[in-house]
């Protein structure tokens, strides 16, 4: 289910503006990875490299070379479509398809590969993808009602039920929790513990707590400036990257000391 | 004495801006109502007589009012469904393409020919349907009527001139388009980034992601658009009136020279001659048109309301 992600000199534009430049890291199954820097060093950029949302932008494309279990995204006839039924991503705002009832978004991504799907079937999944992502017993009972009526925190729940819904081998979560509160959080970095046993986990977050209390592996961005590409600065060991960073500028981030 | 200085900041001033926006906005909204209750009595008023007349007071043989509006009626009504059965599939395609598929200079260029589009006057779409379309679809209507004349709709005989229901529905598709198209495109441009990209992560392709996302959302809207089209179709005067040579009957056959007139091309047509009661039997007519239009804008304000919660406005 899980597999290793491997970026390879990887440069990302916007237009002729280039946002990420010269990234090259290997991310394990198996754990979960988290991004971390300031506003604009490019970090939700590269995260939507890993499945190619990066280019759904007019004029945004790629250089260099994203291998997942040895397969290049990038590779001359991929197809990015399938490419994200592999890699899952959830958005930093809750975005439930708000003409859907909460079954039905659960399921939506499943009806695009296998359209006949039996009831029983169907309802199965629900639940396994409800539970897997901590909201079954909040939402049982109203499966039909319109996904946009629950809290900030159950939709955000909800749209990880969906992505794990369609069985993918890496989930990408670009700030999940930002639009949450401490209490939604909590329950989104236990199911993150939780989903790390089955998946691939990339976590884009600005909350330092957040990435040393989830992640077992941290890559730090930065820029050199406004304008500037942002670069990886330095990718360690989660707890080597909060306690004994090897590059300044990583040690004055975490401890608060930036710019 | 300094309590009271913070009490008289605390009362209401009303501010001049205010009270004149105020006042504006109350003129402005209870002026629709009074307009439109001034003809609804107005039309209402004028067609009492019509519906008391004597039987000889119309003519081609009907004896009462209802039976002279209801192949008017019937006219109007199927006119217009058949121009926006014609009408919608395009005008949201137009839109999808303008909005979604196109490169942005084409999108442009595009919009602006469809609203040139809506700014042609529609005389020039009734002689445009009498001098160019009704003679070139005559031979495709004499094909149609020859292989699928056992079909109820294209039954013969085929009319000789093109002049039939069918082109005035043609040429109403095509006046409406351009309304429907506008608002379809600016709905589908405010279809929310978040929900386009949640589709493409799942691994949507793009007209998956038009399915999810996009159609979704602007039901609405594409409803409201469909109902101002119809609403230009069923109230189109110069455009049918040209086209057609009206026979008052119900017919649902779409090719033949026998083709019912709508209510509005026969006020057009039949004014001019038209005295005593006659004057008040067209105003009937009118306020059948009026009551018509009313009841179909009602019919899609409740679709619109009926999934509301999933509307995507919470």
């Amino acid at each position: 289910m899980s597999k290793r992600i491997e970026v390879t000199d990887l440069n990302a534009y916007y237009g002729k503006f280039l946002a990420v430049e010269g990234v090259s890291l290997t991310i394990e199954p198996r754990s979960v990875t988290a991004f971390i820097g300031p506003s604009g060093c490019g970090k939700s950029t590269l995260l939507r490299t890993l499945n190619r949302m990066h280019e759904v932008i007019p004029g945004a494309h790629v250089e260099g070379e994203v291998l997942i279990d040895g397969n290049n995204l990038y590779g001359p006839g991929v197809d990015p479509v399938l490419v994200r039924r592999q890699v899952g991503m959830v958005f930093q705002r809750p975005n439930p398809f708000p003409t859907m009832s909460i079954q039905d978004n659960v399921l939506a991504g499943v009806k695009l590969n296998n359209r006949r799907m039996s009831k029983g079937d169907a309802d199965d999944l629900t639940e396994k993808s409800l539970r897997g992502a901590n909201l079954w017993n909040e939402v049982k009972d109203r499966l039909h009602g319109p996904g946009s009526g629950l809290s900030g925190g159950q939709q955000q729940r909800l749209c990880i039920a969906r992505a794990i819904a369609v069985e993918p081998d890496v989930i990408l979560m670009d700030e999940p929790c930002s639009a949450l509160d401490p209490i939604s959080t909590l329950a989104i970095e236990d199911l993150i513990e939780e989903m790390k046993a089955n998946y691939t986990i990339v976590i884009v977050t600005h909350n330092m707590q957040q990435a040393s209390r989830v992640s077992d592996r941290t890559a730090f961005f930065n820029i050199a400036g406004t304008g500037k590409p942002g670069k990886l600065i330095e990718y360690d060991d989660t707890t080597t990257i909060f306690s004994n960073p090897t590059v300044q500028s990583t040690e004055d981030y975490v401890s608060g000391r930036f710019g | 004495m300094t309590t009271a200085v913070d009490r008289d900041a605390l009362r209401t001033t009303q501010r001049a801006g205010d009270r004149v926006f105020s006042t504006a906005t109350i003129v402005a909204g209870s002026l629709i109502l009074a307009v439109l209750a001034a003809v609804a009595v107005f039309l209402f008023v004028q067609s009492v007589p019509a519906f008391l007349a004597a039987p000889d007071e119309f003519d081609s043989g009907f004896t009462n009012f209802w039976e002279y509006v209801w192949p008017l009626a019937f006219g109007t009504l199927w006119s217009a469904f058949l121009a926006l059965i014609m009408a919608i599939p395009v005008a949201i395609g137009i839109a999808l393409f303008i909005s979604h598929y196109a490169p942005r200079k084409l999108a442009q260029g595009l919009g602006y020919i469809i609203d040139l589009l809506a700014a042609v006057p529609s005389v020039v779409f009734g002689l445009w349907g009498i001098g160019v379309l009704a003679p070139m679809l005559q031979p495709f209507y004499s094909t149609l009527v020859e292989w699928f004349g056992w079909f109820p709709l294209f039954a013969g005989p085929v009319s000789g001139t093109g002049r039939t229901i069918f082109t005035v529905a043609v040429v109403l598709a095509v006046m409406v388009l351009p309304i429907i198209t506008a608002i379809s495109r600016e709905i589908f441009l405010q279809t929310p980034v978040l929900h386009e990209e949640a589709a493409l992560a799942l691994g949507a392709t793009r007209w998956e992601m038009i399915t999810m996302a996009v159609l979704p959302f602007g039901r609405a809207g594409i409803i409201s658009a469909a109902m101002l089209g119809l609403g230009r179709a069923l109230g189109e005067t110069m455009a049918v009136a040209m086209v057609l040579s009206p026979s008052p009957q119900v017919i649902f056959q779409l090719l033949t020279s026998q083709n019912p007139t709508t209510i509005a091309a026969n006020i057009a047509l039949n004014f001019p001659e038209a005295h005593g009661v006659g004057v008040n039997i067209l105003l009937a007519t009118g306020l059948i048109l009026f009551v018509i239009t009313l009841a179909v804008n009602m019919l899609a304000r409740y679709i619109i309301n009926r999934r509301k919660a999933f509307s995507g406005a919470n």
